[in-house]
């Protein structure tokens, strides 16, 4: 119960954090002092406090989306192991399950995007669809070399079954780590996919599509980028590393699950944030590329788990 | 019970005899009919259940006065089953049609139209129940010809005249395959009946079995529409009422499907490469299906290209199944039997209903061009709603059907790619990234869709001036997309139900002693708990506390009514939104070597004097390379053949008596020394 309640809050209460953090590395990377990491706090703080503008055109579909996705967000991280091998959430665990759930909050950005009749946002629209429809596949397939070693397509089963394989089995599972890596720079829209903090239209993906939202409807969407992110980088870390999580419920192991999880996500963040400030934003038509390497790397590592 | 099957029968007769007869009162008629065709599909819907719940097997045989010829009819479960989603699927589009039609009234015959309607939906009801083949054919032409007609009912325009044209050599084409199939059938066993076909299908030849089999392919998969027979679909399926287009796109192309799982699973026995074959072409199908659908700006091409996608994605379950068989995994080949059967009812209820709300738009409209739409969640917002439910469900997202089939069809994929031996896990991963990728780009192409027709401005004066449509038409919209969530959560129902029949096909009868206990490691059907429900207990409890914990921090800031960003631009236009063709570029642009994309560009120089620039006209669109590279060139060898056998018709009495004379003593030759 504890454990539901804490994977229900750890998302919405640690997910800005997370944002503050990147940001202060990137300021790092730019030689720049930065803002605290705890600004994105403030900022939303900010955000729930201000007048918001909808634009007369606008349906119910603008109004409802960030509620929707925000939900959306919230219930993600109830199938994945976050401390221990223990829980189970049944179905919620299933990895489709959650890849559809991400594709579900995407499709109705997309529309929200669309609605208000901006071109901006149905540009935005347009470019996070064709990435999401690619995406998709190369996130699935990143996955799927764990769920066929482990036998099964439920994640707290994948990640007790990974954390006790010899090491010598591991390679495979790094090739499709690279190829989760290239989906979550795609899903959370850091650099070379997307820019979070651009301020030219021409470039936005993201940003584009909510260029419309303002207000407390804006500080929702914001927050739930900041959950996504979050999310990923415990997926990540949980499923392909799964070293650390606690195989019981005392106390004691779920303390020391809390520091070893902390400190991985943390060693995953460090790199995203590093990697993103040292490349270059690719070109759209260059994304595909980048995106179906990820997609063979998924494929390489499902043959090499023959071998 | 079991008599409500022929009296239905006799229902849909009755009304397709009023319809033709009161067709000098059209409201009459057409009221008459579609009451009575609804009558007739109450009763069948019910029939189904009753096989369907109580497992029973109905075999009635009639022998007629010509040889081999017999009325045979069996409903065992997966006729039954296909019953269900014909009856389905008819209730609402007859409800439908009911204020549909109205104002064709004043230009065409509706009382014409309600003959073939209620041939069309008999037919259907024959084609899933037929055991004898020349029986079938003869239904199944039945059904090919009334839904011609039903396709060139708006006879007014040119292009229905060729779409009906093309779907009439189409499905000609096929029923040959198809009788050329069950003639070699009959060679080799003696028969044109299912039953004693199926109780010496072990003993059928392999070459005969395989071309057989391959012309079965051919001509079943034409009718599905599978790339690359499909060229038919996307113009017939457009060219039809919106109504009609829903039964062919939700029930009439899944008899296609039908027949494969009658032949492949029931009567025949694989062979080896059969289920690499569907998996192949099912992979192709729904790839390509989809991204055709993408480039398309006719709402009902799109939807018809969608169909093509979805009969690949049956296909992928039906083709596993059919591998796993001939590998002698029986328990696998359930899994993925039923994802194939699970999406064929799916993608009947959400076809249709996108098809019904995309004809709502139309009636209101009167173009099917989706670039002129706009803003028509306002106008019309229960329609909107209903596409949206339909557009989630077709895209395969959580809480709708499409989700659980698409779930289930990836379970059977999974279990392939875990293979050992590395033939087997290619094709399987093959299919499986062509699933993934039809899952991304389907959600690309519904955002398009729904995006661009109902949400922002109007983009013409049709648009703006919509209105919500009757109530008929609304409540048969409604329930079909409320089946889209029941068929969601009644999941685990569903899949126990289609279990039992998919166990009692012919090739899980077969060998029962033989079989090889499979290993259910990976997520065996036990385990398929399926909890939409809890998915969507669970949305709705987070989506109330956050709206809650939103209104109590920020329930004192106002929300302005504002114009929106343009970089400066004060009026903003409908023309600066982006249009359905614009979402899609860049997609296009990246499967470049699929799509062969055109872009032609016109430059007037009308007033290039008086302007600075002059005016150009771009019209981006892709070439159809299966037109170009496979039909026209066929259409010109019969063309030159043609040429050449005109040379012996000479117009002239006596040349072809001759002929006959000739031809006669060649078989009287052939009868002497072969027979």
């Amino acid at each position: 119960m504890i454990l539901i309640l804490i994977k229900l809050l750890i998302l919405p209460l640690l997910s800005p954090l997370c944002i503050g953090i990147i940001r202060k590395i990137d300021a790092f990377m730019q030689n720049r002092r930065g803002a605290s990491v705890i600004q994105p706090y403030f900022d939303l703080w900010k955000l729930f406090h201000k007048d918001e503008v909808i634009s007369p055109d606008a349906s119910w579909i603008f109004r409802a989306t960030p509620y929707i996705i925000f939900a959306i967000s919230l219930m993600l991280p109830l199938g994945i192991p976050l401390l221990s091998q223990v829980e189970s959430w049944g179905f919620f665990s299933d990895f489709l399950v959650v890849v559809y759930l991400l594709a579900l909050m995407t499709f109705f950005l997309a529309l929200a995007g669309i609605d208000t009749g901006s071109m901006f946002g149905g540009f935005g629209a347009s470019r996070e669809m064709t990435l999401s429809a690619l995406t998709e596949a190369v996130l699935v397939f990143s996955l799927l070399p764990i769920a066929i070693i482990s036998q099964t397509s439920n994640l707290i089963l994948m990640a007790t079954t990974t954390s006790s394989l010899p090491p010598i089995t591991y390679f495979p599972i790094f090739i499709a780590f690279i190829g989760f890596f290239i989906a979550l720079m795609a899903e959370t829209g850091r650099i070379p996919f997307d820019n979070p903090s651009t301020h030219l239209e021409l470039t936005m993906i993201h940003e584009a599509m909510i260029i419309e939202y303002s207000g407390k409807r804006l500080a929702l969407i914001e927050w739930t980028a900041a959950n996504k992110f979050l999310f990923f980088v415990l997926l990540g870390a949980n499923i392909f590393f799964p070293y650390g999580l606690s195989t019981t419920t005392n106390l004691l192991d779920l303390l020391i699950a809390v520091g070893v999880v902390a400190m991985k996500a943390l060693l995953l963040i460090g790199a995203i944030g590093i990697i993103e400030s040292s490349i270059a934003k690719y070109r759209l038509f260059r994304l595909p590329d980048l995106l179906l390497t990820g997609l063979i790397l998924g494929i390489i590592s499902l043959i090499a788990t023959n071998i | 019970m079991e008599l409500l099957f022929p009296i239905a029968i006799e229902i849909f007769c009755i009304s397709a005899v009023l319809s033709f007869i009161l067709q000098k009162v059209k409201s009459v008629s057409h009221f008459t009919s579609s009451g009575l065709s609804l009558i007739g599909s109450a009763f069948m819907l019910v029939f189904a259940g009753y096989i369907l719940l109580t497992h029973t097997v109905i075999n009635v045989v009639l022998p007629t006065s010509f040889p081999l010829f017999t009325l045979s009819f069996h409903v065992d479960g997966l006729a039954a089953f296909f019953i269900f989603v014909i009856a389905l699927i008819a209730l609402p589009a007859t409800l439908y049609g009911i204020s549909y039609l109205k104002p064709y009234y004043t230009q065409y015959n509706t009382g014409v139209f309600g003959f073939f309607y209620n041939l069309f939906l008999l037919s259907l009801f024959l084609v899933v129940t037929s055991y004898n083949g020349l029986y079938f054919l003869f239904v199944w032409e039945l059904m090919s010809l009334s839904s011609f007609f039903l396709v060139i009912f708006e006879q007014n325009h040119p292009s229905t005249i060729k779409a009906g044209f093309i779907y009439f050599v189409m499905t000609h084409v096929a029923t040959g395959c198809i009788s050329f199939a069950f003639i070699l059938l009959y060679l080799a066993t003696g028969s044109f009946d299912f039953s004693v076909i199926k109780s010496h299908a072990e003993l059928i030849p392999m070459t005969i079995k395989s071309i057989a089999i391959i012309c079965f392919i051919v001509g079943f998969g034409t009718k599905a529409g599978i790339i690359p027979f499909h060229i038919w679909l996307p113009k017939a399926h457009s060219a039809a009422p919106s109504h009609v287009s829903a039964l062919m796109s939700g029930v009439m192309i899944k008899m296609g499907i039908f027949m494969f799982f009658r032949m492949f699973l029931d009567v025949l026995t694989p062979t080896p490469w059969l289920g690499f074959t569907i998996l192949f072409l099912g992979a192709l199908s729904s790839i390509l299906g989809v991204l055709y659908a993408l480039s398309e700006h006719d709402s009902k091409r799109l939807l018809a290209y969608h169909s093509i996608e979805n009969i690949g994605i049956i296909l992928l379950g039906l083709g596993g199944g059919l591998v796993f068989l001939t590998l002698n995994y029986p328990a696998f080949a359930i899994i993925s039997i039923i994802a194939g059967l699970y999406h064929t009812i799916n993608h009947a209820i959400f076809k249709s209903l996108l098809f019904l709300s995309a004809g709502s738009v139309i009636s209101q409209t009167h173009t099917r061009n989706i670039e002129e739409y706009g803003g028509l969640i306002k106008k019309m917002p229960y329609t909107a709603l209903f596409f949206l439910i339909g557009a989630i469900a077709i895209t395969g997202l959580p809480p709708f059907n499409g989700f659980v089939s698409e779930w289930l069809t990836f379970q059977g994929l999974f279990k392939g790619i875990a293979f050992e031996g590395m033939l087997i896990k290619a094709a399987f991963i093959f299919a499986g990234v062509c699933l993934a990728f039809t899952g991304g780009l389907a959600a690309a192409c519904f955002v398009k869709a729904f995006g661009i027709t109902f949400l922002a401005r109007p983009r013409s004066v049709e648009s703006q001036h919509a209105k919500e449509s009757s109530f008929p038409m609304v409540l048969s919209m409604g329930f079909l997309a409320a089946l889209c969530l029941v068929f969601s959560i009644g999941a685990p129902y569903v899949i126990a139900q289609l279990r039992v029949l998919v166990q009692a096909l012919g090739s899980f009868t077969r060998h029962t002693s033989a079989m090889v206990p499979a290993h259910e490691k990976l997520t065996d059907l036990a385990a398929l708990n399926f909890n939409t429900m809890g998915l969507l207990l669970g949305f709705t409890i987070s989506a109330a506390v956050v709206y809650a914990l939103v209104y109590l921090v920020s329930h004192r800031q106002k929300t302005v009514i504002g114009s929106i960003w343009e970089c400066g631009y004060t009026e903003i236009t409908p023309r600066m939104e982006i249009t359905a063709t614009g979402f899609s570029r860049t997609l296009i642009l990246i499967f470049k070597g699929i799509f062969r994309p055109t872009k032609q560009v016109h430059v007037e120089y009308v007033d290039a004097d008086m302007r600075y620039a002059p005016t150009k006209t771009v019209t981006l669109g892709i070439s159809d390379i299966y037109e170009n590279n496979m039909y026209y060139p066929l259409v010109k060898l019969f063309h030159r053949i043609s040429i050449q056998v005109k040379k012996i018709q000479s117009g002239n009495i006596n040349a072809y008596l001759l002929y006959i004379f000739l031809t006669l003593i060649g078989l009287l030759l052939v009868a002497r020394y072969y027979l």
